[in-house]
């Protein structure tokens, strides 16, 4: 009965790889680097996370649709469902599709919503072979053909940062701690979770000159790509970092600070995509579960000799975190404000939102 | 890691029961492996001697002894262990150790309860401690208020705010319980309730929300995870052991399981758990409103299922928290390279599915509530919900053969059916949707989440259309590999697509089906359950099967040194830990003798089922199909079908056909035991002795056949387990009664009607043969006479009192048919005895349930003797026979009637019991003690209540009561036994019926517990009794008295009790016997 009622579509690999599948998303071709995520719930945030832009995403839990997709709800200016406002993924393969959904928050089913934003997906894969491959080879090119076929697409070597980053500054709440948020592909939930303390959010685009802006603590997003696509912020966070204002990087954010301060960044063979990333804080017995989406990391060893190691992966060793070692300086290759994935490290927003509060009684 | 604990003790739960099964077992080994790890000295007490726990080399030391204050404080005062591990014995442990606790035994002597201490345990376990517990912390509790007026549930009601429920306080199963949504209906049901109890709770009701768990771990630097959460298919209201289970939730959005997720934390943070607990929620379906429902602070029945579900092994980490390691300082099992602070990330999702016994009792209620009575449980993995649902209702035995393609069942009112829930409410399902009712209709009447009744209706929907093809060879591919994908079996489609044809009589068309989708490439792939959905590399054996994948995650050797053992399937009444105990043993012995080890299982409480006691573990259908799918891949040496029980039994013939290489006695020689007509004419041709009987198919011919034979006879149908069925007719009006029950449960096959022999004596033998020679065996005898169940009965071994020549005779039959049968591994033939007058009633070439007992006992074991003459080695017979030992083991039934509202707890041909003890002693009465107070007895205080029935058994326990007037006893008799000791010079109080409402009266005295044992004997072998002493029996089970209504066994307990006082029990592990 699919066959009566799903056309069928090739994902083909850039190694040559075929597999066959049922489309349920918007019938058009996509191409673009092909990563997994092996998360169990979420797929609503995680198809809105800009981090996920130029990708086709294989979502290895096999059963997705289920709870359909929320409406859109709009709280403190953002979508209250969505971690923005559109997908960014280029393409979904997924094993099974619930076309039947059924949730009380929902408003429409899956594919409905990926044919609104014309976004290509495909059901019917063996999603465990395909992310096997890929742990095998590494990340690599993809693309969904249905009858003709189009070219590979490496976003890497595009400025994934510039199209995903808002274009004119945006300013939410009005608490006491103006927090200066440079967007290099925001997700709303970072913006939910400063928002719960007493702070305004003054967001900028990614290669904006803020120099001239009158702020408490800095805070620098996550996002999509290679971090050494964004040599604007990387300027401009030369000069914050010799400044003493207290400053917060995630994900990109956290490379972007790293870069800036001297150390250097490399890919991943097939980068941290899920909802069960073990670390381990510095010095401490004190382990957490993190949330993560990055291609790109850190190299711990060769940091500059202000900063320190202040997160490591429990799994593969890999840099989650660094500190400086005089200044309020944070960073987290996690994400904190989770959405989607577990909660734990969400108290990081509180340690920065104090370190600003202290920095401005000074 | 520095540590100075040297020596631990570990509690058991004991025999298995509902409620309290095999996850403890399983629990319970993982942390032995995790201490021996660590070079600690383990101490074992678990008189539950069919368990792997209770084998050699898992704990250092093992006593077979009831795990209760007394006995535990003794084994304390003896070993001096250091440490104490409470948590891995279910229940049982737990109020053990709070008892030791309480009375300063722990602190006496200077133990270190391991884990999260004990006034954690007691704030868990103490509803009105917890609740303000969780308050503390604004964590949301079910909203209940206590009152004792009507005025005041009507204030309580203003607080809490309808729809609430009222439940009348210390009542049993739910008296004065019930909804209501006004004043009006507050008020009718509060003088109802408040006419069983003076107090009455008033509650909200949370009727249909959501049922969601947590499993929780938490090491002693406060680091924290949730391993796994699971949803439950069925609304609040079933308890979680009833309901259909699915991990990971499924229905939930990322917020929803977050939340969840952070408060299960946030809980286990404050409580202070070091190891294990478990968090249940109940989430409002049109919210994000939830309350917490319970909390167990100890591995249990849902840990064991995420521990199998996710391939997390919780209790081997709990056990290694417990010694002070933190999460993060251990290693993930499955990839031994990433660490042990995680969560699993599934990319497959398991279904769980209770199994139940409920046909087994007479007079229980089938409906599903808020208390626990299945009996076991399976769990099914897919990568879809429709394949692992369907595969689950295949594995659960009840001959379903998934959510499609059944017999009809017979449901007159679909709709009442739905809306409420028994053992078979999944099947209404199926039926309300060939009925063309909706989705929606269907979750009105069930509250079954509308996702779940989706992918059901998906089901149905694939089955309609498989029916509009008349033939295989135009099915189009893509239906035949949806519907495979969907779970359908072939079976399922060869019975859809061939309506003319009787499917299942042989497996011709099944096989067709086969031939036809392998020609089309359709085929299933195994995938590897490696906790973190293929991120990172895993060397795992813990394997499964879908129709949902393009490659094996595998490479299949095919070469011969593999050998495949084929498990036991669901726990069930008549097959339990025994068969798991028999796999795991041979698993052990065809390492050892090198060949790599394959079990087949689907059981999430076993050991067998443990990634690490196999080379590869799949856990798997036991159907022909799968086990064909396996050994194909794999090409073994062989398969030992012998130990699994009767599952993998009745799959030799069928899989010999197929030629797949079974190992041990020829499948051949298998049909001539298990065949009745076959294995009679062959004991005609021996000479050997047997019931007369025939196999009958209509009432007339079983008058004529009773008129030759005279009554009593035994009715049942042929192909039997446990009994299923069966029941002894004294008289004409109880044939044609019991003759429309079993003919209802078995169509198929006519009546097998045998003549029964009272008072005889039934005899086991155990053994293993090489080709037709006895290597080893062992002689039992029941303390019952023949008419209570071999699994029921109380046994003792080596044998008593039975006279030299029945041996003699026993060994000599014994003998002849190993040899008929050219037998070469176990088998279990069961003897009548009168006068050494022998007769067989039953042999099976296959391990039995009495082997680990008898194995133990001599110290002989007797799956490894076995497997290794499958293996085709030259085994020596075992220097000790069973003349050799000096002492005795009694192995006891464990009775769950407490758990079954309304059940008559009475003994019949019918198997009852849900688990057994094993406990040895120095002699007869020293071993039956402990083993009966193993299994929930106590020796009584004071007074006695008898009710003799008929005139053998009164005669049978008149020495008895000789015997507890000498020791004190004050005895209490209904009229007839009082008239009867009268006459025979005993003194008795006699007390009325509980119908007569005349004080002293038999039921209120139970009620008022002034009664510290009661020995009721039934008046006749029927089913049907007398009303009164049902209510005196059902009394002693509601009332938590001990109840004994055998009359050959209460002679041996007051025996046991009157020769030997508590302290005169040798405290005596294993191997100082």
């Amino acid at each position: 009965m699919k066959e009566k009622n799903y056309r069928k579509a090739t994902l083909i690999l850039e190694d040559g790889m075929h597999l066959s599948g049922f489309s349920f998303g918007a019938e058009i071709p996509a191409a673009g680097e092909i990563v997994f995520n092996t998360a169990m719930t979420g797929y609503p945030e995680s198809l809105t996370d800009p981090s996920y832009k130029g990708q086709i995403l294989v979502l290895t839990y096999p059963s997705i649709g289920n709870y359909g997709v929320p409406g859109k709800t709009v709280e403190d200016n953002l979508l209250a469902h969505f971690e923005s406002e559109h997908i960014h993924v280029n393409a979904l393969i997924i094993s099974d599709y619930s076309e039947k959904y059924h949730h009380w928050n929902a408003s429409k089913s899956l594919a409905q919503w990926l044919k609104e934003e014309k976004i290509p997906a495909l059901f019917g894969i063996d999603t465990r072979a395909l992310t096997r491959h890929i742990r095998e080879k590494g990340a690599m090119l993809a693309k969904i053909v249905f009858d003709q076929d189009i070219p590979f697409y490496d976003p890497n070597h595009d400025n994934l940062v510039s199209r995903v980053s808002i274009k004119e500054k945006q300013v939410y709440g009005h608490g006491k701690n103006r927090i200066l948020l440079i967007d290099c592909g925001v997700k709303n939930n970072i913006i939910r979770y400063l928002l719960k303390y007493d702070t305004t959010v003054i967001r900028v685009p990614w290669d904006y000159d803020y120099s001239r802006e009158e702020y408490d603590g800095l805070f620098i997003s996550n996002g999509p790509g290679n971090p050494e696509m964004c040599q604007a912020t990387i300027l401009n966070l030369k000069k914050s970092i010799n400044e003493d204002r207290p400053i917060f990087g995630i994900c990109l954010g956290h490379q972007l600070v790293s870069l800036a301060a001297g150390a250097q960044t490399y890919k991943l063979k097939y980068g941290h995509r899920s909802h069960n990333q073990p670390v381990l804080m510095t010095g401490t017995n004190q382990a957490y579960l993190t949330s993560q989406n990055h291609g790109y990391a850190v190299d711990a060893n060769n940091l500059p000799n202000d900063w320190e190691v202040w997160f490591t992966n429990l799994n593969d060793g890999s840099n989650e975190g660094i500190k400086h070692k005089s200044k309020q300086i944070l960073t987290t290759q996690f994400h904190p404000e989770a959405s989607s994935g577990p909660t734990d490290t969400a108290f990081l927003f509180g340690e920065f939102i104090k370190n600003t509060e202290s920095w401005k009684t000074r | 890691m520095e540590n100075k604990i040297k020596k631990v003790l570990l509690l058991g739960s004991g025999a298995l029961k509902i409620g309290e099964a095999g996850e403890f077992d399983y629990s319970g080994t993982q942390a032995l492996k995790a201490l021996k790890e660590e070079g600690i000295f383990t101490i074992l007490i678990n008189p539950n001697i069919a368990t792997v726990q209770t084998s050699e080399g898992m704990a250092d030391k093992i006593y077979f002894l009831p795990v209760t204050p007394y006995f535990v404080e003794r084994i304390i005062e003896k070993e001096k262990p250091d440490g104490l591990l409470l948590a891995f014995g279910g229940q049982t442990a737990l109020n053990c150790g709070i008892a030791l606790h309480k009375s300063g035994i722990i602190e006496k002597f200077g133990i270190q309860v391991l884990g999260t201490p004990v006034e954690s345990i007691i704030e868990t376990e103490d509803r009105e401690m917890f609740s303000k517990k969780l308050s503390e912390i604004h964590v949301k509790t079910p909203k209940s208020i206590a009152v004792t007026g009507v005025e005041k549930a009507l204030e309580a009601a203003e607080i809490i705010g309808f729809p609430l429920i009222i439940r009348a306080a210390f009542t049993l199963g739910g008296q004065g319980s019930g909804f209501c949504n006004t004043n009006e209906e507050l008020i009718q049901l509060a003088n109802k309730a408040f006419s069983y109890s003076s107090q009455i709770l008033v509650e909200e009701s949370l009727k249909g929300w959501k049922e969601v768990e947590y499993e929780v771990v938490r090491d002693r630097y406060d680091n924290c995870l949730t391993i796994c959460n699971m949803e439950n298919f069925d609304p609040l209201g079933i308890h979680t052991g009833e309901s259909i289970v699915v991990a990971p939730s499924q229905t939930l959005t990322n917020r929803e399981y977050h939340k969840l997720r952070q408060l299960s934390i946030k809980i286990v943070k404050a409580v202070g758990i070091v190891g294990e607990c478990n968090v249940q929620y109940a989430l409002d379906p049109e919210s994000e409103d939830y309350r917490v429902i319970e909390v167990n602070a100890r591995l249990s029945r849902s840990s064991a299922l995420a521990s199998k579900a996710t391939g997390y092994p919780l209790a081997f980490v709990a056990a290694k928290l417990g010694l002070g390691y933190g999460l993060h300082e251990l290693k993930n099992n499955i990839t031994k390279t990433t660490s042990a602070f995680f969560e699993p990330a599934l990319d497959y999702l398991v279904v769980k599915i209770p199994r139940w016994d409920l046909s087994k009792f007479v007079g229980v209620s089938r409906e599903l509530g808020s208390s626990m009575k299945s009996v076991g449980e399976v769990m099914a993995i897919g990568r879809s919900f429709e394949e692992a649902i369907q595969k689950g209702l295949r594995m659960i035995g009840m001959g379903m053969h998934g959510f499609a393609a059944n017999k009809e069942l017979d449901i007159p009112d679909v709709k009442a059916a739905l809306n409420h829930p028994t053992d078979s409410r999944i099947f209404a399902v199926a039926q309300a949707f060939n009925q063309d009712m909706t989705v929606d209709e269907v979750y009105e009447l069930t509250k079954i989440d509308r996702w779940f009744l989706h992918k059901l209706h998906n089901i149905s929907q694939l089955e309609q259309e498989l029916l509009t093809y008349p033939e295989p060879g135009q099915l189009p591919r893509g239906l035949l590999l949806e519907v495979k994908q969907a779970g359908f079996s072939d079976f399922q489609i060869a019975r859809l697509l061939f309506s003319n044809r009787s499917i299942g009589q042989k497996d011709d068309e099944i096989l067709e089906i086969r031939q036809f989708r392998k020609k089309l490439g359709i085929v299933p792939y195994v995938k590897q359950i490696d906790t973190l959905a293929a991120e990172h590399p895993a060397t795992t054996n813990y394997l499964y099967l879908t129709y949902h994948g393009s490659e094996h995650d595998i490479n299949f050797e095919q070469d011969g040194k593999s050998v495949m053992v084929l498990g036991s399937g669901a726990y069930r009444i008549g097959s339990s830990v025994e068969f798991d105990w028999s796999g795991v043993n041979a698993l052990q012995t065809v390492q050892k003798s090198g060949y790599r080890s394959i079990m087949v299982n689907y059981n999430p409480e076993t050991v067998s089922t443990d990634y690490d006691v196999s080379d590869r573990l799949y856990f798997e259908e036991l159907t022909l199909e799968r086990i064909l799918d396996i050994s194909e891949l794999e090409l073994p040496k062989g398969l030992i079908v012998s130990t699994g029980g009767q599952i993998p039994n009745n799959l030799a013939m069928r899989l010999y056909r197929q030629k797949v290489p079974i190992l041990g006695t020829s499948p051949l020689h298998i049909d001539r035991a298990e065949n009745r007509f076959k294995f009679s004419e062959m004991l005609d041709k021996m000479g050997v002795d047997q019931p007369e009987w025939k196999e009958l198919s209509s009432l007339e011919e079983i008058i004529e056949f009773t008129n030759e034979v005279g009554f009593p006879v035994l009715v049942r149908p042929s192909y039997v387990l446990s009994g299923a069925a069966m029941n002894i007719v004294s008289n004409r009006d109880e044939l044609e009664h019991f003759l429309n029950l079993a003919t209802q449960v078995s169509k198929q096959y006519p009546v097998v009607v045998s003549r029964f022999i009272t008072d005889a004596k039934e005899i086991e033998m155990d053994a293993v043969a090489d080709d037709g020679k006895i290597i080893a065996y062992a002689i039992s005898e029941h303390i019952e006479f023949a008419g209570v169940h071999s699994g029921d009965a109380t046994i003792m071994f080596p044998p008593q009192k039975v006279y030299v020549e029945t041996l003699r005779r026993i060994k000599k039959i014994s003998r002849l048919i190993a040899e008929e049968l050219h037998i070469s591994g176990p088998f279990n033939i069961q003897f009548l005895a009168k006068d050494n007058d022998i007769k067989v009633i039953e042999c099976n070439l296959r391990a039995s349930r009495s082997l680990p007992f008898v194995s133990k006992v001599l110290k002989t074991n007797f799956i490894d003797i076995a497997v290794r003459i499958m293996l085709g080695e030259k085994v020596e017979k075992p220097n000790k026979t069973l003349f050799d030992i000096d002492y005795i083991g009694v192995k006891a039934s464990q009775f769950s009637f407490s758990r079954l509202s309304k059940a008559d707890p009475v003994l019949g041909v019918d198997m009852a019991s849900t688990g057994e003890v094993g406990c040895i002693g120095d002699d007869y009465y020293e071993a039956i003690l402990k083993s009966m107070l193993a299994v929930g007895y106590r020796v009584p205080e004071k007074n006695i209540l008898i009710s003799s029935g008929p005139m053998r058994s009164k005669t049978e326990l008149l020495q008895s009561a000789f015997l507890l007037i000498e020791n004190g006893y004050k005895l209490f008799t209904t009229k007839g036994t009082h008239d009867f000791f009268k006459k025979n010079g005993i003194k008795s109080t006699m007390v009325n019926w509980p119908d007569i409402d005349q004080a002293p009266n038999a039921y209120q005295m139970i009620k008022e517990r002034k009664i510290d044992l009661v020995i009721n004997i039934p008046k006749n072998l029927s089913s049907e009794e007398l009303n009164n002493d049902y209510t005196i029996r059902r009394a002693a089970v509601d009332f938590n008295v001990p109840l004994i209504t055998n009359a050959r066994l209460a002679s041996a307990f007051i025996y046991a009790i009157t020769k030997y006082k508590m302290s005169d029990l040798s405290i005596k592990s294993w191997d100082e016997y």
